[in-house]
């Protein structure tokens, strides 16, 4: 839709560009959700595809996902054989709500810095234990890991003005194992909870990921391959009621119903 | 300046900073891309940049500069049409064709892939007419239509006259025209359930750059009137007025503001400083009826005490007694959602004054005579200073029978004497625009040990919201015909609709009858457990045959009966269906279980209050007729079947006959085109004219050839005189000579009303860990007497029964504790798309109808209703559970399946 309180475009092509910070300013990335919504408070949109950063690059260490890489380009990407967790990024992409045609705009930054419990991309670099590259206002580069960038619903760390660069995969993540499953209220519609789970070629170092069913993604880690009990009581100890979230594509108890199940379905397959 | 090459045109133009691209190419005059939500859910609006498909309303302009942006009129590159539109064409995979610009876009992208996973491909595209069943057969290279042959049209799948227009792009839609000096409108809506406006400082708004007015309820014409629009606008309570010091629900107006852009109006709205005296609220209809609930209408607005709008009761025979009488009783409490039409074309109107002088309204109506009627005493003006009319209307489905855009915009056009528009966004669809009534309906429910049904009683509270427009018919619906459906000496009823501080609810295509429907089909299966008799058994045992009584809880003369009588078929059909079954099993594990559902739904055709339509037919110099008839086409095809109903009479190709519709100057007057009349009233109109058409043009040729009148006959573009064969031109030319104009016109009035059923059947299974329903088969076997263009009646039923699915399953409007709509966007607040749809096998029976037109009978509407019980008893068949309240959401069923397992 037409955001008529914008006033103002500025395409820079490094931080510097961009000035001082001040309230009204948003970064535009795809800008599927700036678009979708009012946005009142907001006169001047700062765009990041003038940065001109390189999307995707791989490397021995792993997958360096430039903020501004779209959907689109993330799900044409080839990636090497050793990486079998790659499977995902198909998993995750199908998760979203949004429609293909949205991947050729949404890019993996919005996705995180959006910081919904359904942002599919935060599923992903999350279970990927993916790092963030953030570009401060004033001071030098910082990293922060996914599951702890992302703190509540459209919650996040970014400070006032602060950037997101890039995300990094690790090549080790990449090489686990990977299961995930998905529950919507609706068929292929928003993600009531989004479990994904990796594991070592020898069964060890079992990783939970427990997305869209919390306000921020919540990671259990076994160093050994948990039994259904052992993963089951680490859940419900983890997780009591409060700590799922609660909207119109699921309730709370909904979501706490489902989570261990879709848990247990991953660990199974993953045995 | 930024450059754009729009469909191979070059255009130097800057657009807004935040400006969308679909907005921006519609300020080119490209009117192809489509606006159904304007936040990336529908896919209206798709088109390509550089060959690859966007969601037009999400892309900032700025970023189309430089490239090659195609739309729908573009997509035809050598002006023959793209494969991709043939199939639409070939498919008629439209209905008000809204959709169709962004469904073809998005399709001719498809990889090998994709079209082989249409669930995902189609994601993000959504239809409210076809039920997307149309829209598979066009990407399965599916031919639906038969030539148009003269002498051939009745019962012809023949395409819709307006294909051509629809598939490029170049129909044009409410808001698909350039106006000069164009204002636009927006509304500041209440964020208060209910509250007095103590005062409005309008001072900040009017100093905004652009603003050109503000009005409030001081400014408005103190006349009282209700937004619902029938024939007879004393059905409807006059409880609302263009703009109120009292708001009664959130989204209601609260200020107009007028502006020379959209930016402004919204700057504008923003900029109104309004004080609120906050007044209690109440939501729930029980407790409205209660003493010393909050009050919202003062008490000489109503015909009855408190917030109680309406109440009907009545009993016949004795139910008491009947109840002695019954082995086995059922009794239970159901209740039904409200839920939002979602015509993909939101509500918009747009005014001005003619050369002529005169008060043009351009807008998306079902009812434009009514509305003009209405307008015309709001405004205090003659109705022949004003001419409403539509041209394409993008979906209804019941919510455009109601006028909610048109008065304000000619208001202010009145006031300002420039050309007003005025375009709902999704969100005001949501929160501002009509539902459909919540109804809670208690049922009991006797029967003796073969099943034979002693006694009905049923009690609905109807939540009728803030406003009372529908309120008392769609109750007269609820108490009338789910429960005339069966033969039974003693029923009971008593029902009550009640004001609340809820957004209003009105007219939705199944008008009530869905709700009861929902609740007593559930209570005849429950009934059949009990006693062990199969729920086909035991519908047949009871349900209203000819000779019986159509009667519901009163016993007065009604005008219902039966043209025909279908239902004995469509059980069989639905039976024999599911029996057969399709191939298609329960997914695997034990955690899947499986049942199967049926419900039946009756309809009289037509209302019981007044309804009338005319038709006026023309023979033109070239010898083809034109046909004007007052029906809205929404999608509902009603054009086509009038022209088919037309072209059967007078032996020719509905080709040759042009229509013009829904038209006050244009066209005779029709009372609206809702409750399933386009076909049984305005197509019996369009029958008498084409008749008188045809007896017309004989006489003349007898009299002109001197040939006896009984020598005489048509045979499509030319009469036959004897031996002497004369062309309609040229007979046409002769009657010009001496002043024969060969013009008729014919009235239709409803009465009696003949009686439809439908069918539904359902197979599903049930996960009982996550609470998923999956459809496995999907059997409708409708009663509609003489289909008059198969392929749209099956179109029709494909629509209404994917909506009774997305009623059953997905659809939930959320409202907090405040009264305000927690979900409205279609992100959140879901209609089905492509991958929630099941495919539905529809069958008709084989009946002729007496009463109706050429053996038609109402089907617009029916469809809906049997389909929320049917899923009902499939669900309690599959768990043994009976959930008795909408929507069947797995979050609202996992609990009880868990602890049932
Ligand atoms: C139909 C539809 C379906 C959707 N489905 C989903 C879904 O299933 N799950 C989901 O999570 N979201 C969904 N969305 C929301 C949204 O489109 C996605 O989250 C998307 O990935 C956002 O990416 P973008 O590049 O378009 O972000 P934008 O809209 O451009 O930006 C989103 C926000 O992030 C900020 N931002 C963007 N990039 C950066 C950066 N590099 N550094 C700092 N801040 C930044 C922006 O300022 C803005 O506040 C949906 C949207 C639509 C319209
Ligand atoms: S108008 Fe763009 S997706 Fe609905
Ligand atoms: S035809 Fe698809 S929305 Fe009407």
């Amino acid at each position: 839709m037409n955001l008529n309180t914008i006033t103002e475009l500025k395409r820079p092509s490094s931080l510097a560009d961009i000035g001082v910070w001040r309230d009204g300013y948003s970064f535009l990335a795809g800008g599927t959700w700036l678009f979708s919504e009012p946005q009142v408070a907001v006169d001047t949109l700062i765009d990041l595809e003038s940065m001109g950063w390189t999307s995707l690059s791989a490397t021995e260490s792993g997958l360096e996902i430039a903020a501004t890489c779209r959907v689109a380009e993330l799900h044409a990407f080839v990636t090497p054989p050793a990486w079998q967790a790659a499977s995902l990024f198909h998993d995750c992409i199908n998760a979203f709500l949004m429609s293909f045609k949205i991947w050729n705009a949404a890019t993996i930054g919005g996705n995180i810095c959006m910081s919904l419990p359904a942002g599919a991309m935060i599923s992903l670099t999350a279970a990927l234990e993916g790092v963030c590259t953030l570009w401060p206002q004033n001071g030098p580069p910082r990293e922060v890991s996914v599951v702890d960038f992302v703190t509540g619903d459209h919650q996040n760390v970014l400070q006032h003005g602060e950037l997101m660069r890039s995300i990094h995969l690790p090549a080790s993540a990449l090489a686990k194992r990977a299961a995930m499953r998905q529950v919507s209220l609706t068929q292929l519609g928003r993600s009531a909870a989004l479990v994904l789970a990796t594991v070592a070629e020898d069964g060890s170092d079992f990783l939970l990921t427990v997305t869209a069913a919390t306000p921020r993604p919540i990671q259990l880690r076994f160093t050994a391959f948990p039994t259904t009990d052992e993963l089951r009581h680490a859940l419900d100890r983890r997780l009591p009621l409060d700590a799922y979230f609660q909207d119109v594509h699921g309730s709370a108890a909904y979501r706490q119903h489902i989570t261990p199940y879709l848990a247990e379905q991953i660990r199974a397959e993953l045995a | 300046m930024s450059r754009y090459d729009v469909n191979g045109r070059l255009y130097a133009a800057e657009p807004q900073p935040g400006e969308c691209l679909r907005s921006f190419l519609r300020s080119l005059d490209v009117f192809g891309v489509k606006k159904g939500c304007d936040a990336g859910d529908c896919g209206a609006c798709t088109v390509h940049i550089d060959g690859k498909p966007f969601h037009s309303c999400l892309v900032p302009a700025f970023r189309g500069d430089g490239c090659k942006i195609t739309t729908i009129e573009g997509l035809a590159e050598t002006g023959e049409w793209h494969p991709m539109q043939k199939a639409f064409h070939d498919a008629q995979a439209f209905q008000c064709g809204f959709c169709a610009a962004g469904m073809i876009m998005t399709a001719v992208t498809f990889t090998d892939a994709q079209r082989a996973d249409l669930p995902h491909a189609l994601k993000g595209n959504l239809c409210r007419c076809t039920g997307y069943r149309s829209i598979n057969d066009a990407l399965h290279g599916t031919c639906n239509i038969e030539p148009d042959v003269a002498g051939n049209a009745l019962g012809a799948s023949l395409a819709n006259p307006f294909t051509s227009e629809i598939l490029t792009g170049r129909a044009r839609y409410t808001m698909d025209i350039a106006v000069a000096n164009l204002l636009h409108l927006k509304v500041l809506r209440s964020p208060h359930a209910h509250a007095r406006i103590t005062g409005i400082d309008r001072s900040q708004a009017l100093s905004i750059p652009g603003v050109v007015a503000v009005y409030t309820w001081e400014d408005v014409p103190k006349r009282l009137f209700s937004s619902a629009l029938h024939e007879d606008h004393l059905v409807d309570p006059d409880d609302m007025m263009l703009l109120d010091d009292v708001v009664r629900f959130v989204g209601q107006r609260v200020a107009a503001v007028v502006a020379e852009t959209e930016a402004a109006a919204e700057a504008g709205c923003r900029a109104l400083e309004v004080e609120y005296e906050i007044l209690p609220a109440v939501f729930d209809p029980v407790v409205a009826m209660q003493p010393g609930a909050p009050q919202l209408h003062a008490k000489d607005h109503l015909s009855n005490s408190g917030n109680i709008f309406c109440t009907l009761a009545g009993e016949i025979g004795d139910v008491a007694q009947g109840f002695a009488e019954a082995f086995a009783i059922h009794e239970q409490t159901y209740s039904t959602t409200r839920a939002q039409h979602v015509h993909l074309e939101t509500h918009g109107s747009i005014a001005w004054k003619g050369a002529d002088n005169r008060w043009h309204v351009r807008t998306s109506s079902q009812a434009p005579f009514a509305a003009q009627k209405k307008l015309a005493y709001v405004m205090g003006i003659p109705a022949r200073d004003l001419h409403v009319f539509t041209e394409r209307v993008g979906g209804g489905f019941g919510g455009k029978q109601e006028m909610v855009s048109e008065d304000l915009v000619l208001f202010a056009t009145i006031k300002l004497n420039r050309p007003v528009s005025w375009e709902w966004t999704r969100e005001e669809e949501f929160i501002a625009a009509t539902t459909r009534h919540q109804m809670t309906t208690k049922v009991k429910i006797g029967a003796r040990k073969d099943g034979t049904i002693t006694a009905m009683d049923v009690e609905v509270v109807s939540n009728t919201g803030a406003y009372g427009g529908h309120g008392s018919e769609t109750l007269g619906a609820a108490m009338a015909s789910p429960i005339a459906a069966y033969r039974c000496k003693n029923k009971k009823g008593i029902g009550h609709a009640v004001y609340t501080n809820m957004t209003p609810a009105g007219g939705f295509r199944g008008y009530g009858a869905s709700q009861t429907t929902f609740a007593i089909e559930q209570a005849i299966d429950e009934l059949a457990v009990l006693l062990g008799i199969d729920p086909f058994a035991m519908r047949r045992r009871n349900v209203v045959m000819p000779g019986d009584n159509i009667e519901s809880i009163w016993q007065e003369p009604s005008d219902a009966s039966f043209g025909s009588h279908g239902i004995d078929e469509c059980l069989d059909i639905v039976e024999r269906e599911l029996a057969k079954g399709n191939g298609i099993v329960k997914p695997e594990g034990a955690d899947w279980l499986e049942g199967q559902g049926v419900a039946l739904a009756m309809l009289e055709c037509g209302p019981p209050t007044e309804h009338r339509s005319g038709a006026e037919m023309r023979l033109l110099p070239n010898g083809t007729y034109h046909l004007a008839c007052g029906s809205t086409e929404m999608g509902n095809g009603i054009t086509t079947a009038h022209k088919q109903i037309a072209a059967h009479i007078l032996g020719t190709r509905i080709e040759d006959i042009d229509i013009i519709n829904a038209d006050t100057d244009r066209t005779p007057y029709d009372t609206g085109t809702f409750a399933s009349t386009g076909t049984v009233v305005g197509g019996k109109a369009v029958h008498l004219a084409a008749e008188a058409m045809m007896a017309d043009i004989l006489a003349f040729a007898s009299r002109h050839t001197g040939v006896a009148l009984d020598q005489c006959r048509l045979d499509n573009d030319a009469v036959f005189c004897g031996n002497r064969r004369l062309s309609l031109s040229e007979l046409h030319a002769a009657g010009t000579a001496v002043d024969h104009r060969f013009s008729v016109n014919r009235r239709a009035y409803l009465s009696p009303r003949t009686i439809a059923f439908n069918v539904q059947g359902v197979r599903l299974a049930v996960q009982r860990v996550t609470g998923e329903i999956r459809v496995l088969h999907s059997v409708h076997a409708a009663d509609i007497g003489k289909p008059i263009n198969p392929m749209q009646c099956r179109g029709q039923l494909d629509g209404a029964v994917a909506m009774g699915y997305g009623w059953a399953l997905i659809e939930n409007m959320v409202h907090d504790d405040a009264g305000r709509m927690v979900n409205p966007q279609l992100r959140n607040c879901r209609i089905p798309s492509f991958a929630d749809t099941p495919h539905t096998d529809v069958f008709f029976a084989n009946t002729i109808d007496a009463i109706g037109p050429l053996g038609a009978k109402s089907q617009g509407e029916c469809g809906i209703n049997p389909v929320a019980p049917a899923v009902a008893n499939a669900i309690a068949n599959a768990t043994g559970l009976r959930f008795a309240h909408l929507p069947f959401t797995p979050d609202r069923l996992f609990a009880r399946l868990a602890a049932h397992s």
